[in-house]
């Protein structure tokens, strides 16, 4: 069945990791599309690869959201080797006893489901490491 | 008063809370109208006219104008998040203080009663079901809810919490004691939304909203209007006594934006434009945390009420838990804050908020306050963040005379 990332900055292969647009200048990491660097107007970016185990310096657990957001949720900063990367945390119970600051965690996918072309989109989330 | 100076010259809020009967432009325009009268002046006086309605829109400026006075002024219509309302009121003052007029009318309204909740959502795809790449992040599905949140209260909730990850302390608890100081606070505000006092068992047992903000813990959303009018020192000279009198010195004006910090654009970094404008507004004022007497802070979550304590250096960097459970800013501690009820209780419409707490300030600074005063209040802060960012803070003096 063919991928497609959630989104474009979630690379499925060789294993699913995250890339940032990394100024060639000052080095500041953005995960979006880039008119130009935030920190130093610098117009060049090159891809770098992020790591895929961190530790959760923020989090909150969702229970009320926008309709059609399917709750409760994890929503997370974690700190990924000095990258921060914000994500959910998932294949755990969305509870405060459960999920922690600092606790270790680290990357996986899941499936969002397949279009009618039979296209299956592969999400991102963190896991308890 | 130097001629250089600004003075709040009138000021006033409308009651916060549901106005179903009235329409932005009545709350705006009595705001207005009342702050007007409460300085001695009319339209006729005004030289500049600042307004911002966050969720309404465009012209409310010259909708205000239509209702109230067609003098030909300038009229900016402003917008900066929750910040619109200290915008409004710092474009007025920039004004004077370049020299194009000597007295100008700042507004902030906004009808917010039962909006619910703020942020987040996204539009699903009605084309058929295609996975398609398409913006910023080139998603092909919404991102709220499943790469974080875009909520307001998951937004501050985290906030609070990474504090709490880089200095200890900071509990479910802790966050609700400090909504339970604000919702005490505003039984004494008659203008407040919400003049209930709640247990720490009531507000940790309301319906979670995001964890660890219960609603009670949250913004209320309200219908309100604020406006102020700002004098030059110079014009104040020639003006009466008593409005000499009861005029506000505006010792500081900030506005600052987030600069670049790593992560910022993973969390809104809240914490570092409220340090600059804090910084330059003390020296501005050439005042210390420790003179001021009352501060009206950016209380929109009580996650977001903690970080603000260290933010605004009302303590020492990383001290704001310790600093809360020492009592110091309960309205009888040695730093009052947000003893309007603040925006968890007296409420937050949005672009009002921004001079509301600057009337909150003033009404103690001119010993006006009644059962709420605070006890010869000289100086006072007002405080407002506007997320994407932009931060304004103000610092105000009790006239000399």
């Amino acid at each position: 069945m063919p991928h497609i990332p959630h989104v474009d900055y979630l690379v499925l292969e060789p294993a699913p990791h995250l890339v940032a647009n990394q100024c060639t200048s000052c080095k500041a990491r953005f995960f979006d599309r880039r008119n130009a660097c935030a920190n130093c107007s610098n117009t060049s970016f090159e891809k770098v690869d992020i790591a895929t185990e961190g530790i959760v310096r923020s989090f909150t657990i969702v229970t009320f959201a926008a309709p059609g957001v399917p709750v409760p949720f994890v929503a997370a900063v974690v700190d990924c080797g000095g990258t921060s990367v914000r994500g959910n945390v998932i294949n755990c119970d969305p509870t405060p006893e459960a999920v922690s600051l600092g606790m270790k965690v680290r990357l996986t996918t899941y499936s969002l489901g397949s279009d009618d072309n039979g296209v299956e989109a592969i999400g991102f989330g963190f896991e308890p490491a | 008063m130097a001629t250089d100076d600004i003075y709040i010259l009138g000021i006033n809020m409308t009651k916060f809370g549901k106005h179903p009967d009235k329409d932005t432009v009545d709350l705006a325009s009595a705001a207005a109208l009342a702050a007007l009268a409460d300085g001695g002046v009319t339209m006729k006086d005004m030289g500049v006219l600042a307004a911002g309605c966050l969720m309404g829109g465009g012209f409310i400026a010259q909708q205000i104008q239509k209702q109230i006075g067609q003098t030909g002024i300038p009229a900016y219509n402003v917008s900066n998040a929750c910040a619109t309302g200290a915008t409004a009121l710092r474009t007025a003052i920039m004004a004077i203080k370049a020299g194009e007029c000597d007295m100008g009318l700042a507004v902030g309204v906004e009808k917010l009663a039962g909006a619910g909740l703020l942020g987040g959502g996204g539009k699903p795809k009605s084309d058929g079901h295609t996975w398609s790449p398409s913006g910023r992040f080139g998603a092909v599905a919404p991102t709220d809810g499943r790469i974080g949140t875009d909520t307001m209260p998951g937004t501050f909730a985290q906030v609070g919490m990474e504090y709490g990850h880089k200095y200890g302390g900071a509990s479910f608890e802790l966050f609700a004691r400090i909504s339970e100081k604000n919702h005490a606070h505003s039984t004494l505000n008659p203008l407040a939304a919400y003049t209930k006092r709640m247990t720490l068992e009531e507000i940790m047992g309301d319906l979670m909203i995001a964890y660890p903000n219960t609603r009670a813990m949250c913004s209320a959303n309200c219908d309100g209007g604020a406006a102020a009018v700002v004098v030059s020192g110079s014009k104040l000279r020639t003006l009466s006594k008593e409005q000499q009198r009861r005029a506000v010195k505006v010792s500081a004006s900030v506005l600052t934006t987030d600069p670049y910090q790593e992560a910022c654009q993973v969390l809104p970094d809240v914490n570092t434009l409220t340090k600059i404008a804090a910084r330059k507004a003390y020296e501005q004022a050439g005042v210390s945390p420790s003179d001021l007497d009352l501060v009206e802070l950016h209380d929109c979550f009580a996650t977001a009420e903690l970080v603000h304590y260290d933010n605004l250096m009302l303590c020492e960097e990383g001290g704001a838990v310790d600093f809360f459970n020492s009592g110091a800013t309960w309205r009888d501690g040695s730093t009052p804050v947000n003893v309007s009820g603040g925006l968890e209780s007296k409420g937050h419409p949005i672009a009002a908020t921004g001079i509301a707490n600057i009337w909150e300030i003033c009404h103690h600074l001119r010993g006006e306050a009644g059962d709420r005063q605070i006890e010869g209040a000289k100086v006072g802060l007002a405080h407002v963040i506007g997320l994407g960012n932009a931060c304004g803070v103000h610092i105000l003096e009790k006239s000399a005379l």
